[in-house]
């Protein structure tokens, strides 16, 4: 309950300031709430070893051209994309994941 | 010495027969024990499709050793693996502290779900029927929708 009193008290203190229309707030919460909240697909199933061998992990973040998938679309967090980095880039040395594809 | 662990991983052209496999894997452990080194398993994964063309092949038969010993040996190694041109692609990755890391985060979290079930006045381990099962919990992220942009 806390933290619905804390957003509205917020918005209020918004409105002072900028006398901003009572539709707009509306309008800005329902363009987010459409947008899925993105989770670390390796914090989430608890996977500690990306490694290198396992195509099938990797795979997803290697889309069709075969560049590395950013984190800002996967959502994966800055140690697990670091690692997934490190992990990709072995995998291309023997062949298991393409450069590029055309 | 410093043991330290390696892994080998190299690709043979797909016309490679299982003697010539055993012949060059037999070099591999020559080079090994000759500086003092072990193998500590050996996996053949067979034939493999190649992501991309390596020198017209299009396919290639994986072998993966996993290796203790020194840098020197893997050096070594390293050389002769590049001399040798019935090997069309090999890598070495040190892999002994990765391991460990990957050992620690997951004693460390077993070791704090246990102190946490506890303290919660639970036993330290998830009995089987216990929680939500995974697609309850799946829904359960909407609350955050409009919070993260």
């Amino acid at each position: 309950m806390a933290f619905g009193q804390g957003r509205s008290s917020g918005g209020r203190g918004r409105g002072r300031g900028g006398d901003k229309k009572p539709g707009d707030k509306e309008k800005g919460q329902r363009r987010t709430l459409f947008r899925r909240r993105k989770v670390c697909k390796f914090c989430a199933d608890k996977i500690d070893d990306i490694n290198y061998k396992d195509v099938k992990l990797i795979g997803p973040f290697v889309p069709e051209r075969g560049k590395i998938l950013p984190r800002r679309i996967s959502g994966t967090c800055a140690m697990h994309q670091r690692k997934l980095q490190t992990a990709i880039k072995r995998a291309r040395q023997i062949a298991l994941i393409p450069y590029v594809t055309d | 010495m410093a043991d330290r662990q390696y892994e080998l991983v190299y690709i043979l052209p797909p016309d490679t027969t299982e003697q010539q496999v055993a012949e060059l894997h037999e070099q591999v452990e020559g080079v090994v024990s000759r500086l003092s080194g072990q193998i500590e398993k050996t996996e053949n994964w067979g034939r493999k499709r190649l992501a991309y063309q390596i020198g017209h092949h299009k396919e290639g038969v994986y072998v993966l050793d996993v290796i203790h010993g020194s840098g020197e040996l893997m050096k070594e190694l390293d050389r002769r693996l590049r001399v040798m041109d019935q090997v069309i692609r090999h890598m070495i990755v040190r892999v002994d502290e990765e391991k460990k890391v990957v050992e620690r985060t997951r004693a460390k979290r077993q070791s704090e779900s246990e102190r946490r079930r506890v303290k919660r006045g639970l036993p330290p381990t998830r009995q089987p029927g216990e929680g939500r099962s995974i697609e309850i919990e799946d829904t359960d992220d909407d609350r955050f929708d409009g919070v993260e942009v």
